[in-house]
Order: structure tokens, then sequence, then C-alpha cells
């Protein structure tokens, strides 16, 4: 089979949010969405640890119940809900470098053993100066035994893994808060995922 | 519990596509990551992705898709009237229907209508946003009418000047479809120029830049260029159980 080569990915550049990360993108669930509601935010961070004024976050999550919104996540038994996608876009904040999405727990996922994933945002990090799309994801400090058990956190090293485990902030509840920063270079660089 | 299908793809292939860090780029130095990628299984969250359910919750008109008149002030974009065409496309040449594509551009006098934007005297139009966005239809084609956008200054190095361009947005079928690319004019003489074209590998860059098409040119209306867009995946070959990449 001739494979048709790749469109080669480009930087989004400093203009992106005309069109991508419009209000409202980075509020997933609206309400009376099921689920534990969750507040993540934080910032990008350089080889500098200067913040990344210009980047876009995507995530893309399960819903409660652990099922995406998709035509593969055939397990019909679990139940969509109108007006969540599991999709949320994000623009960092230009004077701060502050992001924020506002959303519900993601349920579990099976992983290809069988087994479960601990609870996971999946991320997409792009801005001007990335000529390509970096992948991770964002875990839970509140799910220390299910991290435990993860398979894709298992890949990592573990001396890494806790770049990949949003904090808890002590003291909140509804929704509850996580602090997590994405560092790009460095030794606590962020772990970005090849897949 | 039924099974989730894990429709596993094949590796991206980065070697069409530019390094993170691209020293030409300057912006790209401390912006990209200098740890390796861990390479990870490709599990439910990965061969899943949000495209199609955002190109389907998005509410897209027809209107749109014509950046000339999509200002909605009645009166329409200054600059050279063009169409843009093209088919979205998975790996093995099948086009990718229902696809949402997200575009951004500056005008034709080469200034976009951003608040960032206020080194470059150049005028703004009130009757062009720049922005546009279409979804593809059974055969993977998207469309656009716009004006064709002016090449602007930036600060990366001396008198440096971007070549004409389209900002692409596209999900694709999965997570790790994700693009975003750039759309060039042909024998703008800007392309040897730009570090960010070429920090493209010289065998893949070209495939950036649309063609004239006459077949698209619309008499006494507009001129006619085709881009066709690859993203990656699926794999060409079905995986074992429990293998991955």
């Amino acid at each position: 089979m001739n494979r048709l080569p790749e469109t080669p990915s480009q930087t989004v550049g400093p203009y992106f949010s005309m069109r991508l990360a419009g209000e409202g993108e980075n509020r997933l669930a609206p309400a009376g969405t099921p689920g534990e509601r969750l507040r993540v935010e934080g910032r990008v961070l350089d080889g500098d640890r200067a913040h990344i004024e210009d980047a876009l976050l995507e995530i893309w999550q399960a819903n409660a119940g652990g099922r995406y919104r998709h035509a593969d996540d055939t397990r019909d038994e679990i139940a969509l809900e109108e007006g969540f996608t599991g999709f949320g876009r994000a623009a960092s904040d230009f004077s701060t470098g502050e992001y924020w999405f506002e959303t519900v727990k993601p349920g579990p996922v099976p992983d290809p053993e069988g087994e479960w994933q601990a609870p996971h945002l999946n991320v997409v990090i792009q801005a001007r100066g990335m000529l390509l799309p970096s992948f991770t994801r964002i875990y839970f400090s509140d799910e220390a035994a299910a991290n435990d058990h993860d398979m894709v956190l298992r890949m990592v090293p573990a001396a890494r893994r806790s770049t990949l485990i949003a904090q808890l902030v002590e003291g909140t509840t509804d929704p509850h808060v996580y602090r997590f920063d994405f560092k790009f270079q460095g030794d606590d660089e962020t772990v970005f995922f090849d897949f | 519990m039924s099974e989730p299908l894990i429709r596993h793809y094949g590796p991206k292939a980065y070697d069409d596509h530019p390094p993170f860090r691209y020293p030409d780029y300057k912006s790209t130095v401390k912006r990209s990551p200098e740890h390796g990628m861990v390479r990870i299984v490709q599990t439910l969250s990965e061969t899943t992705g949000p495209g199609p359910a955002w190109s389907e919750a998005a509410s897209v008109t027809a209107d749109d898709a014509d950046l000339t008149t999509n200002a909605g002030t009645g009166a329409a974009a200054i600059g050279e009237r063009i169409i843009v065409t093209g088919r979205v496309l998975d790996g093995g040449g099948a086009g990718i229907p229902g696809m949402l594509v997200e575009i951004w551009q500056a005008n034709a006098s080469g200034r976009y209508a951003h608040w960032r934007e206020t080194a470059f005297p150049a005028p703004l139009d009130p009757n062009f946003l720049g922005v546009g966005q279409c979804v593809t239809d059974a055969d993977g084609v998207y469309r656009f009418t716009t004006v064709k956008p002016g090449p602007y200054p930036w600060g990366n190095h001396p008198n440096a000047w971007r070549p004409a361009h389209i900002h692409f947005s596209i999900m694709g079928p999965t997570l790790g479809s994700r693009l975003v690319s750039q759309m060039y004019f042909p024998g703008d003489p800007l392309l040897p120029l730009d570090p960010i074209y070429n920090s493209a590998p010289a065998h893949s860059r070209e495939r950036m830049i649309s063609v004239y098409d006459h077949d698209v040119t619309i008499e006494n209306w507009a001129l006619g260029y085709r881009w066709d867009i690859v993203l990656r995946g699926p794999t060409a070959t079905p995986f074992e159980d429990g293998e991955h990449r």
C-alpha cells in the first residue's frame, strides 16, 4: 500500500486566537453534566521558566463514566451526555501566562490489557515557536492508587512521573482545583509522549 | 461489557515534519522539549480524538467559508479574491468527511485583525475578519472564498518577512492526527528566505505550497488554488493483539 506523505506541521503563530480558543471553549461541562467538578489551572513555561504568553492548550477526555465521544469507543452501555464533547481549548493569558479549564473528572478508561487507566486528561500544546504539537497527559494527585497501576504512567521513568500529576489545591471542594504547569526543557521538563 | 475498538495508528512520520528545535526560527530555541519523547502504548485515549465530536458540535454555516463577506458588514473585503479548495486525506488517500477545517490569515495588506498586531503600519480592512470555517463533504473536500493574504514583517531577524500564507487547523479522526499547518502560494519569492517554511525538511516542504488550478478559477470572479492536506494514519497493516508501534 502506497502511503501519502503527511503534510508538514507548522507553528500556530501569535494570532491563533483569532480563530481558536474562543470564549467558553475552556468550559467543557455545562451545568447538570454528571461528575465531580474540577478546575485545572497553571502555566506553560519555557526553557528560562518564563511563562509562554501565547500557548494554545487542548484537552481531550472521557466523561465521568469513562467513555469517549468517538465512534471507536463502542461501549454503548455507558451513557454520553448532550453538550459534553470531552474537548476543550484554552489560550494562556497574555499577561500572566495562566490557563484554566473547568470540566468534570474523567472516569476510568480501559487499557489494551483490560486493566483500568487512572483518570487523565489528554493534552496537546502548541504555541508560537513550536513547530509541532506536544502531547502529554494530566493525572490527579488524589488518585494515587490508580496512578500507581496506570499502564502509561508505568512506561514513564519513575523519576519523571511527578511531572504528569496535577496537584490538588488544599481546601478546594466544588470545584476541586488542581495546579499543573507544563515545563519545556530542564531536569523537571514535563514528559511528552510519542505514540 | 462490550470491547471498545482499538484501531492502531502507525508511528507519526516525524521525518516529514520540522524538528521541535530549529534555531533559524529563534522562538523555537526556548520553547522546544529537550528530553526525548517517551514512547507509550496506544490506548483508547490515543486512538479516539476530538475531531469528529468537535466538528459535529460546531455550528457551521455556508457563510462561514466566505471570508470576503463573513464580517457581516454588507460590504466585501478588499483584495485579490481567491478560491482555496482541496481534500483532507488520510495516509491511504481516502478523503476524510465531516471534518472541521478552521483557518485564519492576514488581510490583503498583510495585517492581522488581532489586538497584538500593532507594529506593522498596514491598514485594517473593516470588512475582513480573516477567519473562516467549513466542514469537509463526503469526499473530504473543503472550500473557502477569501482574499489573498499579503506578506508581513516579523522580528525574527533583520528585514524578515513572512511569505503570504493561510493558517489551517484540523483535529483529524484521532488525537494523534492533530495538524496545524500553513498553506503557501506558488512562486512566492519570500519562501526561500522564510525559516518557518524552511523548517520543514527539503523533501516535504513543497507539500505546503498550493497549486494554481485554472479549473477552480471562476470566470470574472476569482482565481483558484488547490491544496490537499494529508493527515497521519491509519496504519497500513493491522497490528497483532498487544503489539504497538
